[in-house]
């Protein structure tokens, strides 16, 4: 058996357990070794994981490598990728050592921060590989322990409060999740994510003190899963804890939570909600697109108005979901390719701005936005790469930003024109607080003392750039590497949801006739 | 051949933006000078040598494919696409020439600066954009050079960006032109989903305009015309883009940028992308009742509503970007009524005399040491004689001069006597508002023209003595491209007239499958040449009139316009101040949406939801930061590990209990 998944996914791990047993001392000399090692392990990680691409069939919409061993207590481990995670796994890889990079400056415990993201980065590709709910659900909720700590122990004044609210948002969420776990074992008898995607969970409507439950069971279950990804997305009004763990979090830890532990969500409800209980999406899909749209308008708006670069980051953040929840509930083509386009894209772009917030933080100590003025005086690579990115982040066309907004967008119109007319409002708005932002920081003149004797990025800050750079230009361009790979996958899953849902059309239409 | 025409420029942005450290700085800017001329002579090779009906389409790159949404990176060559390849490649490359001499000092930087790569590499990759908007075959592409020229508009816009009032107008374009953009957006999503095709081989096709024509569908909540709603929305994009009435307030505001960058993009080239795009969509307009109606409203107000603020500015390139926002609402009239060629032959002319006006512009803004305001110059002629002469057969082209009932004069005189003319004949309703709103417009071109001549180069010398004594000509390289557009501005109009709007037939034939005529119910250009000779000549007589009276104002009477300013002292504040539309945004959208901001995040945020949330676990949450006061680092890990304990435990028993 291939067990290619495997090495990817514990590859990280193996580094970390190398740093706890082998690494003694914090002395500089130690503290390089930590970050050489953690930097060796997730490059390693990276170059392994390339043959998962190579390996990967795209013509083949179901789960490739697959591995299944028996696990501790009866249960299965039990990993695979198809078109649809594969990409989040390689995203995952491809940043960790670019992230591993933005750690270079820490000098406070390294040996464990390195630990962390070794750990953290096993759990988060066993989170897009694992195809068994046990599995899943053990990942998925261990991946937020070292997120917890990181910025819990590594992060900026407030860290304790900021890191209490992002693990009890997220852990309360996952509760009903758990729940529904449970019902969905008794019902089907299998914890086999495969099996399950194919398991038809009762749909009849039902009452349940007094209330007509549409969608019945499904529902109900698609529900509880919702309160955990909505939390992890995060979607509107669940959101406040992401500025705050942002701004809290190191650079490094504000990487990874932008770019892939946000994914998460997303990831979910293609993995989960819509192949199993499709009725409940279908039920629950204009309420889902209304609380994107609000979430694209709200945050953009209160983005406008941040004082702290990396909050203003955030709320950009959240924005940028509210397209990804809006394209997958629009329950098209366009809308789930563009969802996941959405998500990669945004791991490119949101990873590279935090970056660029980290450059300047190393060098002030500061993120407030009124702190800053005329740095393109002395940073023109800086304010090249800082401008690609926010434009790119205002969705410019060329650049990778633009194919996920262009494809929600047009499946949300699809799907009804009122979501689409409101959440392109979010094109305009964006420009304004990304501009502004830009502004503020990188043009006007360099009048302010303290940034008189400012100096441009250095050759690794340069090196972490590059690449970020080269996939957002690429995939603006030729977006077709993405959405050749996920196309078959995505065509399953709409075919399977679109079986599972005629028969409930007249149904549906009969209950929620606003449904336009 | 049309891939290195694309190409060369952005070949020459990057070389100039990313290898003039290598290359020094004046190697760099005339790599892409040469490059872009490379391309204005391919440009004309294309022009002179398409023949159609037929487009000439070159497939690059697939680009965007998902589902039954397909589409490629190509290269469509038709009449429009090569009208507008020479436009935009000659004065582009003229531009560049002109601005090796214009940027070669600049006091906005500091001494030793490395400036001009960094605006030689703009200036080429807005031509890179342009150049993609124009040759796409599809509306993406389109849109992709038009953000792509926006982009490159926003940083030009701002390339002084030491000057607070430079990047606020850099902001508020790229904005303005966003709002735009929305609706241009809107238009793509709408007309894929009621016809599934964005691409113009599928789209822009009389069954497929006809089709649309007769379909409704729900648009937010009403139901409506399929046709109308797409050809709307589209042309809210080029409000935005070509600065028309309530999307206008940006251009004015984007004369912050150099000099040359307003004649290239804020004249001749961008700011007609709207006109460009509208007549592509000829297709779609001719089936369409509403839109072309609203279109011809619109055009016609902003040309007079434009015209109207440029007779009291001050500042020298305020008063020709009104001219701008003036003109090309001249264009959108003939958009409008179905005289597509029509509107095209302006958009071809007008780059012409624009962008001299405006390189003239520069010209005497560099001998006056950076001084803009009028008020300032005078008697200028002596002084920079050719820059004069220029300037004047600018002025006699925009105000259109010519002999009246006869072929002969000044290209604005052809191509915008061509305009009204068929703004008339398109009959009765809003074209006849159309008619006589251009005629107006033409007697106020004529006065601020001839009002800015006589300001400049007649009269007394005003303002500084220094400033005047050390006025001196341009350099030759700034002065080379004032010549050569003085040649399109003098005979473009007349060499090119039987093409644009001769005999309908010929200008069909012409045109090839790059315009589109409904027979049933457009004869607008056959008509056109039949209107009554005091159509004919009403221009003209406007035009004299506006003469006489600036020449009365500003050489007889020189107190005269101080004496009516004064008399109609709100009339003169009302168009002093652009009719109070950037006071009246202000009070609508931009501090309402400032405050919302603030609202949502205080308040929403703040209270409502961490409020509500935090409440909800107020019975957790005290025991946690009772913990939290004393939790060192340390014991953060002991959290972590109960915790992961916890959920190793829970899942472990869930299993176990479940399946026992």
């Amino acid at each position: 058996m291939d067990s290619i998944l495997s090495v990817v996914t514990f590859l990280p791990l193996l580094g970390a357990a190398v740093l706890l047993v082998f690494l003694r001392g914090d002395g500089e000399f130690e503290q390089r070794n930590a970050k050489l090692v953690a930097l060796l392990a997730t490059s390693l990680t990276f170059i392994v994981s390339i043959s998962i691409y190579t390996k990967f069939d795209p013509a083949n919409a179901g789960f490739q490598m697959v591995e299944e061993y028996k696990w501790i207590a009866g249960l299965n481990y039990k990993v695979g990728v198809d078109g649809i995670s594969i990409l989040f796994v390689l995203l995952t890889t491809f940043l960790m050592p670019i992230v591993i990079l933005a750690c270079w400056g820490v000098s406070h415990r390294v040996k464990e921060y390195m630990v962390m993201f070794l750990v953290l980065e096993t759990m988060m590709i066993a989170v897009f590989t694992a195809l068994d709910l046990v599995l899943f659900y053990v990942v998925f909720e261990a991946g937020l322990i070292p997120m917890f700590l990181i910025v819990g122990i590594w992060g900026g004044k407030d860290r304790v409060y900021a890191a209490f609210k992002f693990f009890l948002y997220t852990l309360l969420g996952s509760v009903l999740m758990l729940i529904a776990m449970l019902v969905m074992w008794y019902d089907a008898g299998t914890t086999d994510i495969p099996t399950l995607m194919h398991h038809q969970f009762a749909s009849d409507n039902f009452t349940l003190l007094g209330i007509t439950v549409v969608g019945g069971l499904q529902t109900l279950l698609f529900l509880a899963f919702f309160a955990s990804f909505a939390v992890k997305m995060p979607m509107w009004p669940v959101h406040t804890w992401l500025p705050d763990a942002h701004v809290q979090a190191p650079t490094a830890g504000s990487v990874v939570l932008a770019a892939i532990l946000l994914k998460m969500g997303g990831y979910g409800f293609l993995r989960f909600s819509l192949p199993m209980f499709p009725v409940g999406a279908e039920v629950m899909s204009t309420f889902v697109m209304t609380i994107s749209v609000i979430a694209i308008i709200y945050t953009s708006l209160v983005a406008l108005m941040q004082e702290d670069m990396k909050k203003l980051i955030a709320y950009s953040s959240v924005a940028h979901m509210g397209f990804v929840t809006m394209g997958i509930f629009a329950l098209n083509k366009q809308g789930l390719d563009g969802a996941i386009y959405q998500m990669i894209s945004h791991g490119f772009i949101s990873g590279a701005l935090f970056l660029g917030v980290g450059v300047i933080y190393d060098r002030m100590h500061t993120r407030d936005i009124d702190a800053y003025g005329g740095l393109v005086m002395r940073m023109p690579a800086y304010a090249l790469i800082f401008m690609f990115f926010t434009m790119a982040n205002v969705g410019l066309p060329g650049t990778s930003g633009f194919v996920g907004e262009f494809l929600t967008l047009t499946a949300a119109f699809k799907a009804n024109t009122w979501i689409a007319f409101g959440a392109t409002t979010g094109v305009i708005l964006s420009a304004c607080y990304a501009l502004w932002l830009y502004r503020r920081v990188v043009f006007g003149d360099l009048i302010k003392e303290s940034l008189k004797t400012i100096t441009d990025m250095t050759a690794r800050e340069k090196m972490m750039m590059a690449p970020l750079v080269f996939f957002t230009l690429l995939l603006g361009i030729y977006p077709a590497l993405v959405l050749d790979l996920i196309g078959p996958s995505v065509d399953a899953l709409l075919e399977n949801f679109d079986a599972a849902t005629a028969g409930m059309a007249h149904a549906a239409s009969a209950i929620a006739p606003a449904t336009h | 051949m049309e891939t290195i025409l694309l190409f060369s420029p952005l070949v020459g942005a990057l070389l100039c933006g990313f290898g003039w450290r290598m290359l020094g700085e004046n190697v760099a800017t005339y790599v892409s000078t040469a490059l872009l001329f490379l391309t204005a002579t391919l440009s004309w090779v294309v022009f002179l040598t398409y023949s159609g009906p037929d487009a000439h389409v070159i497939p690059l790159l697939k680009w965007v494919e998902s589902g039954t949404l397909s589409v490629d990176w190509a290269i469509r060559i038709d009449r429009l696409t090569a009208i507008m390849l020479v436009v935009i490649t000659t004065v582009s490359s003229l531009v560049h020439l002109y601005s090796i001499g214009y940027m070669a000092h600049d006091e906005n930087f500091p001494k030793g600066a490395s400036y001009r790569p960094r605006f030689f590499a703009y200036l080429s990759f807005f031509t890179f954009a342009m150049l993609m908007l124009v040759t796409a075959d599809n509306l993406l592409q389109m849109f992709f050079g038009w953000e792509g020229v926006g982009v490159a508009s926003y940083l030009l816009i701002g390339f002084y960006y030491r000057k607070p009032s430079a990047n606020a107008a850099a902001i508020k374009a790229f904005v303005v032109n966003r709002v735009g953009d929305f609706g241009f957006a809107l238009g793509i999503f709408a007309l894929f989903y009621l016809t599934d095709s964005i691409n113009f081989d599928q789209v822009l096709n009389p069954h497929n305009a006809e089709a649309l024509s007769e379909r409704t569908f729900m648009f937010l909540s009403w139901e409506m015309n399929a046709l109308e709603v797409i050809t709307f929305l589209l042309f809210v994009g080029a409000m935005g883009k070509s600065a028309q009435l309530l999307l206008h307030t940006w251009l004015p505001d984007a004369m912050e940028g150099p000099t040359p960058v307003s004649a290239l993009i804020h004249a001749a080239t961008m700011v007609t992308a709207g006109v460009f795009m509208m007549s592509r969509m000829a297709p779609l307009l001719e089936y369409a009742t509403f839109t072309p109606d609203f279109i011809v409203f619109i055009g016609a107000s902003t040309a007079f509503f434009a015209a109207t603020i440029g007779l009291v500015q001050n500042d020298i390139k305020r008063v020709i970007a009104y001219s701008t926002c003036s003109q090309l609402g001249y264009m959108f009239v003939a958009v409008g009524i179905g005289a597509y060629p029509v509107a095209m032959f302006h958009l071809f002319t007008h780059a012409f005399f624009k962008a001299m006006l405006f390189l003239g512009a520069g010209s005497v803004i560099t001998a006056m040491h950076h001084e803009q305001d009028m008020r300032k110059y005078g008697a200028l002629r002596k002084k920079i004689p050719l820059t004069f002469w220029a300037m004047m057969i600018g002025t006699l082209a925009i105000t259109g001069v010519g002999i009246p009932l006869t072929h002969i004069g000044f290209a604005g005189f052809i191509s915008k006597d061509a305009i009204i003319e068929s703004s008339f004949a398109a009959g009765a309703g809003v074209s006849r508002y159309g008619f006589y709103m251009l005629v107006i417009a033409a007697l106020f071109t004529s006065f601020y023209s001839w009002r800015l001549i006589f300001m400049t180069f007649f009269g007394k010398a005003r303002g500084d003595k220094h400033a005047h004594e050390h006025a001196h000509e341009s350099p030759l390289t700034m002065l080379i491209p004032l010549g050569v557009l003085a040649l399109g501005a003098i005979f473009a109009g007349m060499v090119w007239l039987p093409n644009f709007f001769g005999e309908a037939e010929q200008v069909q034939e012409w045109f090839g499958v790059a315009t589109y005529f409904n027979h049933e119910t457009n004869h607008v250009l056959h008509e056109a040449h039949l209107v009554p000779s005091w159509v004919k000549t009403a221009p003209f007589w406007a035009m004299l009139i506006g003469f006489v009276i600036a020449w009365y104002f500003y050489i007889v009477n020189p107190n005269a316009p101080k004496a009516l300013a004064k008399n109609q002292r709100h009339l003169h504040a009302f168009l002093m101040n652009k009719w109070y539309f950037d006071e009246l945004y202000d009070l609508i959208f931009v501090r309402p949406v400032k405050r919302l901001g603030y609202f949502l995040w205080k308040k929403g945020d703040g209270r409502v939801i961490d409020g509500t949330i935090d409440g909800i676990a107020m019975g957790i949450v005290p025991w946690f930061t009772k913990q939290a006061a004393k939790a060192q680092s340390g014991y953060l890990f002991h959290y972590a590990f109960w915790m992961f304990a916890g959920v190793v435990a829970l899942v472990t028993w869930v299993s176990i209990g479940g399946a026992g």
